[in-house]
């Protein structure tokens, strides 16, 4: 069931996936705590969490790869069956390919799996792929890599497509490049469900959005919303080293970061002046809006997990 | 440099103590092989040669050959059927006691040529009689025994092996997550096997046979199905073992197990005629021997379809068990 919080528009698409009270518990420890929502057709919905949160397992048992020990996954309001494996499209966090073959022929072998599809040759130029169909998968670099996984995940012209943190270990330009052909798709009215630790990426791509951590969603709505919601502040920042003690005297909202103090902050002038009246050099300030990392950080605690 | 070897040294003792069913298979293993080979090759020493006394009962005082040790004497029934054992290499030599001792011997078996040089050494005064119809070269009766023998070995490990690194890797996760169902995907393993086994099966028959002078005496088209039925199960008898388990090691010792008993029981290198009866028994629920008996069949003696169905039948039976087996236990992923 889809949360619905005071504010938000009922939703006027019907839900094409729909996860109902999941629950995952392996001998040591529950990944996945009771997590429902739903997600309606033609919509980028993200899942974010810090490393551990449960976001993985949660996207395996909505694709159909892991059981869960309870509760239930329903596409198109029939449980998982023949029919989502014909409109799925998956790219998981990890996967090896078949030794020996081309890029082209890795992808031949994926279309052969699906009654219905793409072109070869369509998918190959959607993921700028062409100039290295004849490659040996094992000889990509980590964005072409990707982009072949994503190939492979779009070969059978999927109505939902899963990327499990599809940008993890690649560079700025790589992840760029990769978020702009996901665009592309999400052009195409393809529904996407996206697990990522990359705020930037979430903030781009994603109309909904679910924190996880402990195996439960701890906030969930559009990334806007959820900002408005929880932060009617806005963040000054000022180097460390310029920030005189005195002026931690000041009724102020104080947070240490390592090389700089943050103030939050309702009254952007008031704080202004009193930081003036204090003397404080204030040629390095820089303000901004919080962003989701910020909310991320605040909803999952900042400290190193143990 | 020791403190280097001693930390991966260390590293490698744990990742072996922790992987359990490995840990359980090479402690086991070993024990069931001596209690294996116990059973088999216990007791008093082996016979090296299997002489058949026509009768159907052996008085050893009869002739002092009879004593000699590692001389093995079994009861032959008639002289048809003793002859048909000495030229096939079931027996090294055939003995009639009644009246004036008489004997048989195929002068192209190694093991003819010496046990009958102790015979005559024994003074037993046993006459050599000819040996009618066309004996069969050892290098003959090995023969099929080989071929089949690779192809056990090409079978087993050729796609237990691959499925497990696909497992692994992750290969399998991923084709999971298509419409592709088990039965699918261990049947495309099988036949894309079968394909290539009979064509190099075939290779070897066509090389070995013109180096040997052989020409099989029965259809070469039975013989064909013959392989297609015999690799199919063996082929599907691997994927149980590799249906399911994530480590090379357990793979690699359950596909020794399974190797080795039928490679020495199967009847390849010598018959094992005159085993004990439950070894024999044994020996022929492995499909490899059923493969090696009926190839014989046809190969040496020319035995038509009728005579080797009910080979080909149980071929085709255990595939579809095995096959069934191996995709109700098959895992896509490592647990």
């Amino acid at each position: 069931m889809r949360r619905v919080r005071p504010g938000d528009a009922v939703p006027e698409i019907a839900p094409i996936l729909e996860v109902h009270n999941l629950v995952k518990q392996y001998p040591s420890v529950t990944a996945v705590d009771g997590v429902s929502f739903a997600v309606p057709e033609g919509t980028c919905f993200g899942l974010l969490g810090p490393n551990g949160a449960g976001k993985t397992t949660t996207i395996e048992i909505m694709e159909g790869i892991l059981p869960p020990t309870s509760g239930e996954v329903r596409y198109r309001g029939e449980p998982l069956g023949a029919r989502f494996r014909e409109e799925a499209g998956i790219l998981f966090q990890k996967t090896a390919l078949q030794d020996f073959l081309s890029v082209r022929q890795s992808v031949a072998l994926f279309r052969g799996l699906y009654g219905q599809g793409l072109d070869v040759d369509e998918v190959l130029k959607v993921c700028a792929l062409e100039k290295l169909a004849s490659r040996d998968n094992r000889k990509l670099s980590g964005g072409q890599q990707q982009r072949l996984l994503l190939a492979i995940a779009l070969v059978n012209d999927p109505k939902v497509l899963f990327l499990d943190e599809p940008t993890t270990g690649l560079d700025p330009q790589a992840r760029r490049n990769f978020w702009e052909l996901v665009e592309s798709i999400k052009a195409r009215r393809k529904t996407i469900i996206l697990t990522t630790h990359y705020m930037e990426e979430a903030q781009l791509l994603c109309d909904e959005i679910a924190i996880m951590d402990g195996g439960r969603i701890v906030a969930q709505g559009a990334p806007q919303q959820l900002l408005t919601e929880h932060f009617s502040e806005v963040l000054l920042e000022l180097p460390r080293h310029e920030f005189p003690e005195v002026a931690r005297q000041l009724p102020l909202k104080l947070i240490d970061a390592s090389d700089r103090v943050e103030i939050s902050t309702h009254d952007l002038d008031g704080t202004l002046r009193a930081l003036i009246e204090a003397r404080v050099p204030l040629r390095n300030l820089r303000i901004r809006p919080a962003n989701l990392e910020d909310l991320f950080l605040e909803l999952t605690g900042k400290e190193l997990r143990t | 440099m020791m403190k280097r070897l001693l930390a991966v040294w260390h590293a490698r003792n744990l990742e072996f103590l922790r992987d359990r069913p490995t840990l359980l298979f090479t402690l086991l293993l070993p024990l069931g092989v001596v209690i294996g080979m116990g059973f088999i090759f216990g007791g008093p020493p082996r016979p090296l040669f299997t002489v058949g006394v026509i009768g159907n009962t052996i008085d050893t005082h009869a002739n002092p050959f009879l004593h000699e040790r590692y001389v093995q004497s079994v009861p032959i029934h008639s002289e048809a059927d003793g002859l048909y054992k000495v030229t096939h290499q079931s027996i090294d030599l055939l003995l009639d006691l009644e009246g004036t001792a008489r004997y048989w011997v195929n002068t192209d078996s190694p093991k003819g040529y010496i046990v009958e040089k102790l015979l005559i050494a024994t003074g037993s005064g046993a006459r050599r009689q000819p040996v009618t119809g066309q004996a069969v070269r050892y290098v003959d009766w090995l023969f099929p025994g080989i071929l089949a023998m690779n192809m056990m070995f090409s079978c087993l490990f050729g796609v237990g092996y691959v499925v497990l690194r696909y497992r692994k890797s992750g290969f399998l996760k991923r084709l999971h997550a298509t419409p592709l169902s088990a039965f699918e995907f261990l049947s495309a393993q099988v036949l894309s096997r079968l394909s290539l086994i009979i064509f190099v099966t075939a290779i070897l028959y066509v090389a070995i046979a013109a180096i040997i002078h052989f020409h099989s005496a029965g259809s070469i088209a039975l013989l064909l199905l013959l392989a297609v039925l015999g690799s199919l199960s063996m082929i599907a008898l691997g994927l149980t073992i590799a249906a399911r388990f994530a480590s090379e090691e357990l793979v690699g010792g359950l596909l020794n197990l399974l190797t080795w008993p039928m490679m020495l029981l199967s009847g390849v290198w010598f018959s094992i005629e005159g085993s004990p009866r439950w070894v024999q028994w044994a020996a022929d629920i492995f499909p490899l021997t059923q493969v090696i008996d009926a190839a014989r069949a046809v190969m040496l003696e020319g035995a038509g379809i009728g005579r080797i169905t009910p080979n080909l039948i149980y071929l085709a039976v255990t595939t579809l068990v095995f096959l069934a087996f191996g995709a109700w236990s098959f895992r896509w992923r490592v647990e």
